[in-house]
């Protein structure tokens, strides 16, 4: 029993028998048994529609299962009250498929977003957006507003405001899909990079060129199970 | 954070652009209400004071040829005024002259020489000592029974039922202005909401970040503080024209029942901060509409 509480805690994130269906209609993930421990990197692969930005949207804590129990962290999410999720969220890196990006704040305002939340100072924030945007390649569109930048420039900010906040744990969905290949690769490098920092990292994709290029773990989501992990 | 950054495009939203004149008439109906509430109580308060410790004795002119009737009326005057001073509580009991009577009539009958020929009542003005202590129906009686065609008026009977009156049109005039609060309350909280249904993607993006409810609430306060606050003001503008108009119109009437209807200090501490009531109340309303509606939320 001891050890298994070890391991809870060890693992940054652990589905238990997690399944979720929406109204009453079939469940669109079924039965997840899978466990990421910490400072691991796995891709998460499927076709389309098997529900990889659904499983990645639990993780997150934007939706609840309809049945099982998810830890993030070693906090039973099912049991968590509402007030410390915001916490828990603060540990999660999102770059989200369709970037969600705040049209009427400049590239470096939606970098910084994460920060102000979690109450850094302006200072820092002022130290760290602009070398992190340098480091993306956008540092000339520091002050530009997201309705202004290509789909590849969006996804950079997407990338950087995932990671600014240097989280324990971060979740791409998708995040290459709008660029091309050498920044494919310079993006996964950043990913890499905080991996051996010790950030959890879980890519969700559908680049195989990608996959098969880094030498990394695959979830395989196939008609709302995990069929290898 | 009221002018400062906001992560939420709040500046740029008509909905909260229509605020500011909703509540200023609010704040001005408050200003009035509240005005009127101090003005009335200043105006009992100088009632209390002028008939507080006094007593009018009336004594009917007795009958007969004038000359008869004014001697026996000033005997009657001063068999009165022996009972009271005797009588304990009264500091002082002085009849009023002819002149006095005159005067007091003249706004109803004029002021010609017919006046002084005709049989008027004489009146007492009775002072008593500091704290009363008079058993007024004793003495009535007693005085009705000494002195024929003589009365005891007693102030307090009328002005208690002014009192009264005054008092419930104050409690009046203090519901009318929780009302109002209340009504700029919910005029606030659906601003509000209708504010988080057009700005619900940002505020879906903050969440989702980690931005705890408090954070997103501060926001949507310091909007509708800042709102609230200008419409105070607004409506604060429109009000000091009413007081000071009340104010310039006492003066013209010169004295007299409704001598003073100027805003007492504690009313203009209470007016001029009601543009920061209502900016308090906007931030207040707005911030649990926020926290009520992220409730629903994961």
């Amino acid at each position: 029993m001891a050890r298994q509480h070890a391991a809870e805690r060890a693992n940054v994130v652990q589905f238990d028998g997690v399944a979720v269906r929406y109204g009453r209609g079939p469940e669109i993930l079924q039965d997840l048994q899978f466990a990421l421990p910490a400072g691991s990197f796995h891709f998460l692969t499927g076709p389309s529609g098997a529900g990889k930005s659904s499983l990645l949207r639990l993780i997150y804590l934007a939706q609840r299962p309809s049945r099982g129990r998810i830890l993030l962290f070693g906090r039973d999410t099912s049991v968590a009250r509402r007030y410390e999720l915001p916490a828990l969220r603060r540990r999660v890196g999102v770059v989200f498929q369709d970037f969600r990006l705040l049209d009427h704040l400049s590239t470096l305002d939606n970098v910084a977003l994460p920060l102000r939340i979690a109450g850094a100072s302006e200072q820092d924030v002022r130290k760290f957006v602009p070398d992190l945007l340098n480091w993306v390649g956008l540092a000339d569109h520091i002050d530009a507003h997201p309705p202004t930048l290509s789909g590849g420039q969006k996804q950079r900010v997407a990338i950087a405001r995932a990671v600014i906040g240097r989280p324990d744990l971060l979740l791409a969905d998708e995040p290459t899909g709008n660029v091309d290949d050498s920044i494919a690769m310079r993006l996964m490098y950043l990913f890499d990079e905080l991996n051996k920092l010790g950030t959890t990292v879980v890519v969700a994709t559908h680049n195989e060129n990608l996959v098969s290029r880094m030498d990394y773990p695959r979830l395989v989501l196939e008609r709302g199970r995990i069929m290898r992990g | 954070m009221i002018g400062g950054r906001s992560d939420l495009p709040l500046s740029d939203d008509s909905t909260g652009a229509y605020l500011p004149w909703l509540v200023a008439p609010m704040v001005f109906l408050s200003a009035v209400a509240l005005a009127g509430v101090f003005i009335l109580n200043t105006l009992i308060g100088s009632w209390d004071r002028d008939v507080a410790g006094t007593l009018t004795v009336e004594i009917a002119a007795a009958p007969g040829e004038a000359a008869e009737s004014a001697e026996r009326t000033r005997g009657r005057v001063e068999q009165a005024i022996g009972i009271l001073e005797n009588t304990p509580g009264i500091a002082r009991a002085r009849a009023l002259s002819q002149e006095q009577l005159v005067t007091l009539l003249a706004p109803w009958l004029g002021s010609s020489d017919l006046l002084k020929e005709l049989p008027l009542p004489a009146l007492l003005d009775v002072t008593l000592e500091g704290n009363g202590g008079v058993n007024l129906v004793e003495l009535a009686a007693k005085l009705a029974k000494s002195v024929p065609g003589a009365s005891l008026d007693d102030h307090r009977v009328w002005l208690n039922r002014l009192i009264y009156l005054s008092r419930a049109i104050e409690w009046l005039a203090i519901a009318v202005v929780v009302l109002i609060g209340a009504v700029t309350s919910a005029t606030v909280y659906f601003a509000t909401g209708t504010a988080m249904a057009v700005h619900r993607e940002v505020i879906e993006v903050l969440h989702l970040i980690g931005a705890a409810d408090g954070y997103i609430a501060g926001q949507f306060a310091s909007r509708a503080v800042f709102l609230g606050f200008k419409g105070g003001l607004i409506g604060l503008c429109l009000t000091l024209p009413v007081i000071f108009g009340i104010a310039v119109g006492t003066d013209r009437l010169e004295g007299g029942f409704l001598s003073d209807l100027s805003l007492p200090l504690g009313g203009w501490i209470a007016v001029l901060t009601l543009p920061l009531i209502a900016a308090l109340l906007a931030g207040l309303t707005a911030r649990a509409a926020v926290y009520r509606t992220l409730a629903k939320m994961l």
